[in-house]
């Protein structure tokens, strides 16, 4: 079992294979509040860390989630556009959001564990 | 996440935060945004039983006097003294350019008294604006501390009986003055029945911790406030309406008894009159964006050639409507309900019709 690295930003990635799995976390889930729309990026975009990859609207206001990692998308979680709420029911498993191929694994090493990242929140 | 400390605080901020309300700063106070039902349940929860709202933001003043209804005539296109007793009556005070300093609701509680409820970011502005026009008049205007809350839904009226507050003799927009220094009325903010009582700061903690031993109640908080006033098709003035729109763009001419419009010596009846005469070029609309993707306030509104041709001033999810609502301002001949616009929201080109508002059908008690 890989274990889940963290932002300050509160995006967390998971390694699945040679992808990495990410999302946000229930701690953002919880103040964004009940989200109503998210807007995912494209298969096959390439990105840089800190760009945003992905708007996740709530019913009252819109906010960016940024991209831990520069890579590739090579996935989307499509089941959001029907049922947005599985970010707020499950934001660290079937609310996923995106996967990416990372092109510097080595970025891995700036992220943070669960421990560092609880105590920032 | 901002950890500045707004000016003020609700008497009852104590309550708030042993429900577990999470808070954020409005008009200068540190307001209940959310709680932890969160906003879809909270906004669902007032449209099938009962929704307690905190409003104590908002000002009430004590207008009084032999003059009082010939001031209140004279700051507000309104015939004050016709409003009749126990009646209240939406209005806004309008500035020598008929723009819209703020929206009110009046109750006339006696031919000498009335009761002006005011928005909290506009309270102290209305405040000064009242008290330059009262010199010339007979009259006192006195800022009333109160505990404000409101308790809308279908449970409401038997919510407020079964807690000792019985206002079942209250219409849509009439109002009394339960016991001293209390004032009801039946009104609100969200297209639902429901209430609106003002009473003595110290008298408020008792009445609301009655109110919430009610099963049937729950606390609302400022976000779910917005859906619903917002599915209701109601302006938010600093939003929807300000000090550069007028009544008659803004659709919210009903408010003005044409009589009044016609001859009244309110401020601002000139550059109304002119308004009314000319007719206006922007309507205000209900938007409804046809995809899942909420539109916000601030998006422009542009036609099939990409002309902006209008703004969005409110817009976000309608939690009973089930999808994004908006509303807005667009050219007057592209205001017919079904016309199809478009938004762009981050680049992308969004389509939007033009909708009846309100989105929720209004089901007040007319009596």
């Amino acid at each position: 079992m890989t274990k889940t690295l963290f932002t300050s930003d509160h995006e967390w990635l998971r390694m699945e294979g040679d992808a990495a799995v990410v999302g946000i976390t229930d701690y953002a889930q919880e103040q964004l509040g009940d989200l109503v729309f998210v807007e995912l990026p494209e298969v096959g975009r390439q990105v840089t860390k800190g760009e945003t990859v992905v708007v996740v609207e709530s019913v009252k206001a819109a906010s960016d989630v940024y991209v831990p990692v520069d890579g590739e998308i090579v996935a989307v979680n499509d089941a959001l556009s029907s049922d947005p709420a599985l970010v707020n029911n499950a934001a660290m498993g079937d609310g996923w959001l995106f996967k990416i191929k990372l092109s510097n694994p080595s970025q891995l090493d700036e992220l943070m564990d669960e421990d560092a990242y609880k105590a920032t929140i | 996440m901002s950890n500045v400390e707004p000016g003020r605080h609700l008497p009852l901020e104590s309550l708030h935060e042993s429900a577990g309300a999470r808070f954020g700063a409005f008009a200068g106070w540190n307001m209940p945004l959310t709680y932890p039902a969160g906003v879809m349940k909270e906004h669902l929860h007032t449209r099938e039983k009962a929704g307690l709202f905190d409003i104590s933001h908002m000002q009430l003043f004590a207008v009084e006097g032999d003059e009082a209804a010939a001031f209140l005539s004279h700051a507000c296109p309104l015939d004050a003294a016709a409003i009749g007793m126990g009646k209240s009556k939406y209005t806004v005070l309008l500035n020598e350019k008929a723009g819209i300093i703020d929206d009110l609701i009046i109750t006339q509680l006696s031919a000498t008294r009335f009761m002006v409820v005011a928005n909290a970011g506009n309270a102290a502005k209305d405040e000064a604006h009242f008290r330059a026009l009262a010199a010339n008049f007979s009259v006192s205007l006195e800022a009333l501390p109160r505990v404000l809350i409101a308790l809308q839904g279908p449970e409401a009226e038997s919510v407020l009986t079964n807690a000792g507050l019985d206002l079942s003799a209250l219409t849509f927009m009439t109002a009394t003055e339960p016991k001293p220094n209390w004032f009801a009325s039946r009104s609100g903010y969200t297209g639902e029945d429901g209430f609106e009582v003002a009473m003595p700061v110290t008298e408020a903690q008792a009445f609301v911790e009655k109110l919430l031993a009610d099963e049937r109640v729950m606390w609302i908080g400022l976000a779910a406030r917005d859906s619903l006033r917002l599915e209701a098709g109601l302006c938010l003035h600093g939003q929807d309406i300000d000090e550069t729109t007028d009544p008659q763009s803004a659709g919210i001419l009903w408010a003005i008894p044409k009589r009044v419009r016609e001859e009244g010596t309110f401020v601002g009846a000139e550059a109304l009159r002119a308004i009314h005469a000319k007719g206006s070029d922007q309507k205000r609309v209900g938007l409804k964006p046809e995809g899942r993707q909420p539109v916000r306030a601030g998006a422009p509104v542009i036609d099939a050639d990409g002309t902006v041709v209008g703004r969005v001033t409110s817009g976000g999810f309608g939690p009973s409507a089930g999808h994004p609502i908006a509303m807005g301002y667009v050219a007057k001949n592209l205001a017919e309900p079904g016309t199809q616009l478009f938004t762009e929201v981050r680049g992308n080109r969004l389509e939007l019709r033009v909708a009846t508002l309100p989105f929720t059908p209004h089901r007040y008690r007319k009596g």
